[in-house]
């Protein structure tokens, strides 16, 4: 037996190590005591006061964005803060942001499901909800900047116009709307893809005459065919394949809005992964900040368990980190081009008007994560709730300080300016805040916030071919012997 | 068992308890000759796949040809619209400057494969359906929750009220119903 004992120790090493990560679905769950508790939350008759109060405060933030969109359709976009040498400010650092915390949801359903982490499965469906009215969100920023939206259509689409005009193809504000009009289109197929079983599922367990007709025909027939089921697991990781290299194109496409022109601080190389690090750095602290409380309300703290909290704690150190070298390389390529306006923009960074903002994001994005080391900062919910709440902070401060401090100086002194929000800029982008929470109200009402039919298929039930459990890396012999 | 009148059958519909159950049932039906089958189930079965020798989807192929042709067509647009419909001489560049073009092509073919997969997906289910004979037998609704139904058509050469009711209720089914059409 002398030969086993490495390996035997390794063995358990490996199950000591198994019994401190938390599973990703607790034990115990069947295919009806997962079916009932995700869609009791939809089909429950009483809806709970903590709803009403959440979603309460997110109307009245929506109906600030109301009346900001009113004043500025009435007044114009002077109502802003932003003028020259400024001209981009708020709108692109919010649509930036916003797009950013979308991103997540897509590497959760797309990229996860391909690298077949089965964790993302108690995840990935209301992440892709945040992905669409994140980008809801985003949108509104650049067609409510052009002032007309109404003529914003022939300025961003191509079209046979009664002008003759057409697009600039080689602007990458062109490339931006391709690209995001394409990321919101496959976001919702994928999304409403996902959901058809599980509408099925509510069309049959719903008591209401209107439910089940609702979810009826929202469900299109469905009825769980082998055949439907063959084509359906196709699209779907078609569509996650698709997806992929889509979400990367994203925000390297918004990345290029800067990376294109030739203005110190941004026209650098790094950008469009350092882009998208961020984004998804951004993303997995929005799902952090929205999963920890729902999870908590109602009671999916066996669906939505620590190995998730964990797994998406280390997602954002690893991606944090990657942003944190994004800031390094910016400031030794400042350095090392020997361009004067390369070394005034990080200086003016690093010791301006805006310096605060500068070090602020320094001290969330590169200072502060570095907490998520620890286990028992990951093991921490209401700390994490809190450091997930910074991290978006973070992230809006440093499109902040990309956009504002590179416009408001950069190559000739005498056109120098600061630039200061307006009252309505922040209510703009409370307002966002507020569409963005009173979707996802609604969403958690109305929707299953879990994909249903997909934590069917990890509860042991499922499998066709129950197997004895091999450790891993070990030797059939072994695994006789045992059973012996 | 509910009896429907003979000439109106759809089939007859064999419930069961667990996935293996239903693979095991497919699997012996296919062997005893039945073809017009289909399985019913609330989670996916990969198993399903090769116990009914389901045919593989042409749906790949599809989208390989949605993502060409939305590429195609991106570049084209952008050529078109910069070259010929509307030029504008930028400092004597090329008109196609194709490099330029690329973004919007990817995202063009993209968005060509995502509606092929999406659109061809439910096309070939032939989805949105309303009405489906299974949906007349009351156990059904079990099969977005827990439970997996066989289904042998009454269309099936093989198919006989009575000895493919007894071969059903010897694969250790829940319960064997006959689907009115």
């Amino acid at each position: 037996m002398a030969p086993d004992q490495p390996d035997r120790s390794s063995a358990s090493a490996e199950a000591a190590l198994l019994a401190r990560t938390p599973a990703v679905i607790a034990p115990g769950h069947t295919f009806t005591s997962v079916t009932d508790t995700i869609s009791h939350v939809v089909l429950s008759k009483r809806t709970p006061l903590g709803w009403f109060l959440g979603f309460a405060v997110a109307f009245g933030l929506l109906m600030v964005l109301n009346v900001t969109i009113g004043k500025l359709l009435l007044t114009g976009i002077g109502i802003w803060g932003n003028n020259v040498p400024v001209g981009w400010a708020f709108d692109i650092i919010n649509f930036v942001w916003w797009i950013g915390i979308g991103h997540a949801g897509t590497l959760i359903s797309a990229i996860l499901l391909l690298f077949r982490q089965q964790w993302r499965t108690s995840i990935n469906r209301f992440a892709e909800a945040m992905t669409l009215f994140a980008v809801a969100c985003a949108a509104m920023f650049p067609l409510l900047h052009t002032g007309r939206p109404w003529l914003a259509v022939y300025w961003l689409f191509p079209y046979p116009n009664v002008m003759g005009l057409w697009p600039q193809f080689r602007s990458p504000l062109i490339w931006d709307v391709f690209a995001v009009s394409t990321y919101g289109t496959v976001s919702a197929l994928f999304w409403y893809q996902g959901l058809v079983p599980d509408l099925a599922t509510l069309r049959d367990h719903a008591k209401s005459r209107f439910a089940r007709r609702l979810y009826g025909m929202l469900a299109l027939g469905w009825r769980g065919s082998a055949k439907h089921w063959q084509r359906y697991e196709t699209a779907y990781l078609l569509m996650a394949g698709i997806s992929t290299p889509l979400v990367l194109s994203v925000h390297s496409v918004v990345s290029f809005d800067f990376a294109v022109s030739n203005l110190p601080g941004w026209h650098a190389t790094i950008f469009p992964p350092y882009f998208v690090a961020g984004a998804i750095y951004s993303g997995f602290a929005m799902v952090m900040t929205l999963a920890i409380p729902l999870r908590k309300f109602y009671g999916l703290e066996d669906f939505i368990t620590m190995r998730h909290i964990h797994n998406m704690t280390k997602v954002m150190l690893v991606t944090g980190m990657i942003v944190a070298y994004g800031y390094a390389n910016e400031a030794f390529f400042a350095w090392y081009s020997a361009n004067p306006y390369e070394e005034y923009m990080m200086y003016n960074r690093m010791t301006g008007p805006y310096a605060v903002f500068y070090w602020s994001l320094i001290a969330i994005n590169v200072v502060m994560i570095q907490l998520f080391w620890f286990r028992s900062v990951r093991d921490n919910l209401p700390l994490l709730f809190v450091l997930s709440l910074f991290v978006n902070v973070g992230m809006w401060l440093e499109r902040f300080i990309i956009i504002a401090t590179s416009l408001h100086r950069d190559f000739l002194p005498s056109s120098w300016a600061m630039y200061y929000p307006t009252a309505w800029d922040f209510s703009m982008f409370a307002g966002t805040i507020g569409l963005f929470l009173a979707l996802f109200f609604l969403f958690i009402r109305f929707l299953p916030a879990i994909a249903i039919f997909e934590m069917r298929t990890i509860v042991p039930e499922a499998k066709v071919n129950p197997t004895p459990h091999h450790p891993p890396g070990g030797d059939p012999g072994r695994v006789a012997e045992q059973h012996g | 068992m509910e009896r429907v009148a003979a000439h109106a059958l759809y089939g007859l519909m064999a419930e069961f308890d667990t996935p293996a159950g239903l693979v095991d049932a497919a699997t012996k039906a296919r062997l005893a000759g039945y073809r017009k089958m289909d399985a019913y189930s609330p989670i996916p079965i990969e198993e399903l796949n090769e116990a009914l020798d389901l045919e593989r989807t042409r749906l790949p192929l599809l989208v390989l040809i949605g993502g060409i042709l939305g590429g195609i067509g991106g570049f084209s647009l952008a050529s078109w619209a910069s070259a010929v419909a509307y030029p504008m001489n930028v400092g004597g560049r090329p008109l196609v400057s194709w490099p330029q073009f690329i973004p919007v092509t990817f995202e063009t073919t993209v968005l060509g494969a995502a509606l092929t997969a999406f659109l061809g997906m439910w096309a070939l289910n032939k989805l949105p359906q309303p009405y489906h004979p299974v949906f007349n037998v009351d156990a059904f609704t079990r099969a977005t929750t827990d439970r997996f139904f066989l289904v042998i058509e009454a269309s099936d050469p093989r198919f006989d009220r009575t000895s493919t009711a007894q071969f059903l209720e010897n694969l250790h089914a829940v319960g064997v119903t006959e689907v009115a059409p």
